[in-house]
């Protein structure tokens, strides 16, 4: 009994069924409970309906026109991280007195709450895709200096050597050896940088009905429109869990093979 | 010989001097960049290149400070607004802890919601606020909701990770003992992976604290995000720049404390 069971609990894809199934379970007895008035239809909409609503918000509501405003802004954001953030990070890297100045105050910056400042970016930058941008580049600045600096300073002590013995300059030290060597650690800055602006981008919007996928939440909610609503949540938390899911995809990736 | 214990004796010395002098490098570095910051700061606000008052002096944002502090509905919303943190710390920290240890003591489980959990973790909450509203009002429950759920996800991911990496003769030494699922909790599991817990409760309370404020700004008739939104509507910049300064050392503050707990505990 126990070695035919040991298996398929083992394999990869019976607990993501369960996983799976156990939510559609979920929705199932909800649908049940609403359908029987013990939940109120006013409040949570029928399971069935947010279901259906997925194609209305496609057809009626310009989805794709909206995530491809967030995903500009996301990706400006981005690359501007990381433009600017991989430079600081070589610089904090090069001048060691600079780091131990600076490296804990930005790591206080990423930890600070800089979405919240969005009135004053707001009254800085007016209200439009530039202060979404502005503040998202803010918020996704501090992971890639500080993964930067981690990789280069975690470079293996034999590769600096090597490097040394071959009488390189500091130029060909840095192209050669320190920044290949750091590209792994660079890549999970990006990684977090990124998902970072993704939150920040999608929280503005939200929050100051501009723009994207963000103010599409907040149309429907003002709407009234339960079933949009609970679907244009579900479409957003997909659409940003695959764009995770596509940066871990790289960054395992560029790990260097163990 | 002689000459190589004068070196000896020079070189513990010559080691704390360069220590001393490398700090007091550190310190002028930071001084020069606070100084340089303010000089910028000031140079744009004199400069007029803003409409008046965006960039206000720290000569204007400085008694701003002072004022908010001195002023009690200040510390009535911040109360409103800790009062929100702490209980969805609470909430999410309990749930958090439950899930995690469900999740790292069986790999089958571990397997089959661990994805869910770790994929929805990074996503922005607050978009979930609409629903938070319909479900719990516009009052502090809400927010309370929302805060929850953001901590939920990072405490249950390390109490999870931190279930994992308890040492097994622990375990088997509860087991060998016959202690019942309450006391493996509260003796073994819990003390053993006091450090991962705290981390995730760092991060959750940081959560917490972000979402309820962010919450706030969106709808609310308390607290501190209301009173920067109220602030934000009248157009008065140096009250503004001295709150979200009071605010982020908040967040600093509460993250410093939890930081010092978990090292303590070390």
């Amino acid at each position: 009994m126990a070695s035919r069971k040991t298996p398929l609990v083992a394999t990869h894809w019976f607990p993501l069924t369960v996983g799976a199934l156990t939510f559609v379970a979920i929705g199932v007895i909800f649908e049940y409970l609403l359908r029987a008035d013990i939940l109120n239809r006013y409040i949570i909409p029928l399971p069935s309906d947010v279901l259906a609503a997925f194609e209305r918000i496609v057809v009626e509501e310009g989805v794709l026109t909206r995530t491809g405003v967030s995903a500009f802004e996301v990706l400006t954001a981005g690359i501007a991280c990381i433009v600017v953030g991989v430079p600081l990070g070589v610089l904090l890297y090069r001048f060691d007195i600079v780091r131990r100045a600076l490296e804990d105050w930005i790591a206080a910056l990423a930890a600070a709450p800089i979405v919240l400042a969005f009135p004053l970016f707001l009254v800085l930058f007016g209200r439009g895709s530039t202060t979404v941008i502005v503040i998202a580049f803010t918020y996704g600045l501090a992971p890639v200096v500080l993964k930067t600096l981690e990789g280069l300073i975690e470079t293996r002590r034999v590769l600096i050597n090597v490097g040394k013995s071959l009488n390189m300059s500091e130029m060909q030290m840095f192209w050669k050896i320190l920044f290949p060597s750091a590209i792994p650690s660079i890549f999970t800055g990006i990684r977090l940088s990124w998902t970072f602006c993704v939150i920040a981008v999608i929280g503005v919007e939200f929050l100051v009905n501009l723009g994207g996928l963000g103010q599409l939440i907040n149309d429907l909610a003002e709407r009234y429109d339960m079933p949009g609503t609970y679907a244009g949540i579900g479409f957003v938390i997909l659409v940003s869990v695959i764009f995770f899911i596509i940066l871990e995809w790289i960054e395992k990736w560029l790990q260097p093979a163990r | 010989m002689a000459s190589t214990g004068a070196i000896a004796m020079r070189a513990p010395v010559s080691r704390a001097a360069r220590e001393r002098r490398e700090t007091r490098d550190v310190f002028y570095v930071r001084l020069l960049v606070v100084l340089a910051i303010v000089a910028i700061w000031e140079g744009i606000s004199w400069s007029g290149l803003f409409f008046g008052d965006v960039v206000p002096s720290l000569l204007k944002i400085i008694p701003a400070l002072f004022k908010l502090l001195m002023n009690p509905v200040f510390w009535a919303n911040l109360q409103i607004t800790l009062i929100e943190a702490a209980a969805s710390l609470a909430i999410g920290a309990v749930t958090g802890i439950v899930v995690g240890i469900l999740l790292g003591s069986s790999r089958f489980f571990g397997a089959a919601f661990e994805p869910y959990v770790y994929y929805l973790s990074p996503t922005p909450r607050i978009i979930l606020f609409p629903i938070m509203i319909m479900w719990f009002g516009v009052g502090i429950s809400s927010k309370i909701a929302l805060g929850a759920l953001s901590s939920f996800f990072a405490i249950a991911l390390s109490t999870a990770a931190g279930m994992r990496q308890i040492d097994r003769v622990l375990i088997r030494v509860g087991r060998s003992f016959r202690a019942t699922p309450w006391q493996m909790a509260t003796k073994i599991y819990l003390p053993a992976m006091r450090l991962p817990v705290l981390t995730g409760i760092r991060l959750g309370l940081g959560n917490a604290l972000i979402t309820c404020l962010l919450a706030e700004t969106k709808l609310s008739n308390q607290g501190l995000g209301f009173m920067i939104m109220q602030i934000y509507t009248r157009f008065d910049m140096p009250t503004l720049y001295a709150l979200l300064i009071i605010v982020f050392f908040i967040a600093g503050a509460c993250n410093a404390v939890i930081g010092m707990l978990s090292r303590s505990t070390k």
